[in-house]
């Protein structure tokens, strides 16, 4: 019996990984990678001797000085005493804070376009049409700017409200100001127990969530519905309002009122902030009005003909059989529209508002001179904005995925 | 994915470090070889640094620009006009795409050592006012506690106002606008009380207004705000040129030399101080690199500094600014020149 020679057992030679298909691509990757860092650390290298030699040397140190300017809106305590870095974090709260307000309204707006645009009602189709064709189709630095002008330009000065014979007056019982300063609206104040009616309300969130559960489960297994909608309610409004009434109204109300040369009190929504959110919101929401229209014409007609079959109303076969299933086809791309939304705000600064381009990427640049830490440390923190939302969106996106058993 | 997002920040990095290339060592020989200056001024402040109906860049603060392209190159008309923002001028003027800054920039300390540029003088003396309409009835900057204010942002202005209100015990809502143009449309509009920033751009803003007897200026000054033309660190050779140059109109002004009578004058005169600025006796000229007839140039074809003031935001233009402390040393002001010698 002839035997096949024995695969050679003496290990591995260095000209394997050249000639063995099983190393060789692991090769030529390698050296690629070392070719890339080689010529990036030049890179880098060289910029930084450059800027040693412009006498710029590479310098955090400059975040911890005075920053000795003032910021409009702070959701943190800030004064001009207040150091560089704690300025930038004001700016990226602000940021955060017209990128959660623009991914909510945008979500909003873009799910009653995208639905609308594919009703059968000619006009309400048309007009959907309209506004996403025309909010796509122009920058957004354009509509921030518009937006701004609209209100500082069209809404009466807080002067205005003056007088016997005011020009202009609040609305809704004089409780909201709108003026071209911005709009003020009644806040609350935190009087001594109001931390139990928070507490009260949010337990009571968290019981219409169990019950929506309990509610589903009960419906499953005896098909006997209960009016979800009536009890839900009525868990939302009345511990909450009980507890604040027992322990006496804690939470007051702080109403806007003329003081001196503006309005004192209440909470005040800045021009700039509206403009911004107002903007990014309608022109994002075109984009996901699209999205929305393409995941539900992506879903085929037979599923809404087989739920009509079996009984439907159509409203329940919106919502039970065509949305969960174009959730899977929407979620991705919306994903990438919250991103662009939270990037496009850093066109805050066109309107004034103080956002992280403004305060780090703006004041705190221009005082210091550290153009290049100040734009390296903004693109960290965008980038890093960024992939934590692409990675809580992805993290739902796992779980209206279709699951494969 | 996380590799991939590292690898392409590194690509960004390289390719802005390739952008980042070394300066040329000399900047007279550059300017020179390009037969054109490259200037960075305001992008709109009428009669510091405006476009006039033809395009044309004029203004006093442009002037220091003209007047060092004509000691250079013999010619005020060759100067490229770079209009910058407060935000981006040190930058341009660090990494060489301008040879020079002659935009309303206050001399300050950090600007000048920390930002590694050289102030070469001043040429106009400024300081940090404030604006309001005049139906406000406000009188004085003190009652001013509670008011929006109009600021633009990036600027020495904005820091002064801080401190102003805060050693003052008033607060303020600064509303940040990014340009002169936004400020005056916010002000104009209503959106905040107060317009501030120097002096005498609130007259140049003034100005353009279309009811500029509605609006007052409040007495109060806040601030120092030394404005003058910069160059950036490590070329002492071009700095001293620009130094000089502005050194020349305000001499000229001093000595009572015109655009109208300076070629006359470089026939040679009594005065020995005049005969060296122009070039008649001495060597000025071939000391800083240049031609003799250096200084000549500049007050034939640019005049004196005194012209110049009077020719963009003096009493008879509509910034009409006096001088003040602009006016010659000799005259109770702060404007001095070295003596040329």
């Amino acid at each position: 019996m002839t035997t096949a020679p024995d695969p050679q057992q003496d290990g591995f030679r260095l000209s394997q990984l050249i000639y063995d298909t099983r190393y060789r691509s692991i090769t030529i990757q390698v050296i690629a990678l070392i070719a890339f860092m080689a010529i990036a650390a030049f890179l880098v290298r060289n910029t930084i001797i450059n800027l040693s030699n412009l006498g710029k040397d590479i310098d955090f140190g400059f975040l911890f000085n005075r920053a000795a300017y003032d910021i409009n809106q702070q959701l943190i305590p800030y004064s001009s005493d207040s150091t560089h870095l704690r300025a930038t974090i004001v700016g990226l709260l602000n940021t955060l804070l017209v990128a959660i307000l623009g991914c909510i309204l945008a979500t909003i707006i873009g799910v009653i376009a995208g639905v609308l645009r594919l009703s059968k009602n000619w006009l309400t189709a048309r007009i959907m049409t309209f506004y996403v064709e025309s909010f796509r189709n122009i920058p957004v630095l354009l509509w921030i700017l518009a937006f701004m002008a609209v209100l500082s330009e069209a809404l009466p000065t807080p002067r205005a409200f003056r007088g016997e014979n005011p020009e202009a007056s609040m609305w809704l019982f004089d409780s909201i100001a709108v003026t071209n300063r911005g709009t003020y609206i009644p806040a609350p104040v935190w009087g001594s127990g109001s931390a139990f009616v928070v507490i009260t309300f949010l337990l009571s969130i968290l019981a219409i969530w169990a019950f929506g559960k309990y509610a589903m489960r009960r419906f499953e297994s005896t098909g006997q519905m209960l009016p979800t909608f009536w009890i839900k309610l009525a868990i939302f409004f009345v511990p909450s309002l009980i507890v604040f009434f027992l322990l006496g109204r804690p939470i007051g109300l702080s109403m806007p009122e003329l003081k001196g040369f503006n309005f004192g009190g209440g909470l005040h929504m800045r021009n700039s902030m509206l403009a911004l959110w107002l903007a990014l919101s309608f022109y994002t929401g075109a984009f996901i009005a699209e999205i929305v229209r393409s995941g539900i014409l992506a879903i085929s007609r037979g599923q809404t003909e087989a739920a009509f079959a079996l009984g439907l109303r159509p409203s329940r076969t919106m919502n039970l059989v065509i949305l969960p299933q174009a959730m899977r086809v929407i979620i991705p791309p919306l994903i990438s529209q919250y991103l662009n939304l939270t990037k496009n705000s850093s066109l805050a600064l066109a309107v004034g508002y103080m956002d992280l381009r403004s305060t780090l990427g703006g004041t705190t640049l221009n005082t210091t001179g550290r153009e290049l830490e100040s734009m390296l440390l903004m693109m960290a923190i965008y980038l890093v904005v960024s992939l934590l939302i692409s990675t809580g969106m992805n993290v739902y996106n796992k779980s209206v995925k279709l699951k494969e058993r | 994915m996380k590799k991939s997002v590292f690898l392409g920040a590194l690509t960004m990095a390289g390719l802005a470090a390739g952008a980042a290339m070394a300066q040329d060592s000399s900047t007279l020989a550059a300017v020179k070889e390009r037969g054109m200056l490259k200037c960075g001024v305001n992008p709109g402040t009428p009669g510091f640094a405006a476009p006039d109906a033809n395009g044309k860049f004029v203004g006093f603060d442009v002037d220091v620009c003209r007047a060092v392209a004509a000691a250079v190159l013999g010619d005020s008309e060759a100067v490229e006009y770079t209009p910058l923002t407060s935000a981006v001028r040190f930058t341009a003027l660090a990494s060489g795409e301008v040879d020079m800054l002659a935009r309303n920039t206050t001399w300050t300390f950090s600007r000048d050592v920390d930002l590694k540029n050289t102030f070469v003088g001043v040429n106009y003396y400024d300081g940090q006012g404030f604006m309001v309409p005049k139906d406000l009835g406000v009188s004085s900057a003190k009652e001013l506690s509670g008011a929006t204010v109009c600021i633009e942002t990036g600027t020495t202005t904005e820091l002064n106002l801080a401190d102003y209100f805060r050693v003052n015990n008033m607060d303020y809502e600064p509303v940040p606008v990014e340009s002169f143009t936004e400020a005056q449309t916010q002000f104009l509009a209503g959106a905040c009380d107060v317009y501030t920033t120097d002096a005498s751009a609130l007259a140049a803003s003034r100005a353009s207004f279309e009811d500029p007897d509605a609006y007052v200026v409040l007495p109060e000054i806040i601030s120092k705000e030394p404005l003058g033309p910069l160059v950036r660190h490590g070329d002492d050779a071009w700095g001293d040129i620009v130094r000089w140059s502005l050194n020349a109109m305000i001499a000229a002004e001093e000595y009572g030399v015109t655009s109208a009578n300076a070629a006359e004058m470089a026939n040679g005169t009594d005065n020995p101080e005049i005969n060296r600025l122009l070039g008649v006796s001495g060597e000025l000229g071939a000391m800083l690199g240049l031609e003799n007839d250096w200084a000549l140039n500049i007050l034939t074809q640019v005049g004196n500094y005194g012209e110049s003031f009077e020719k963009n935001i003096g009493e008879n233009t509509p910034v009409a600014l006096a001088r003040g402390l602009n006016a010659q040393w000799t005259e109770g002001g702060l404007i001095y020149s070295p003596p040329f010698r």
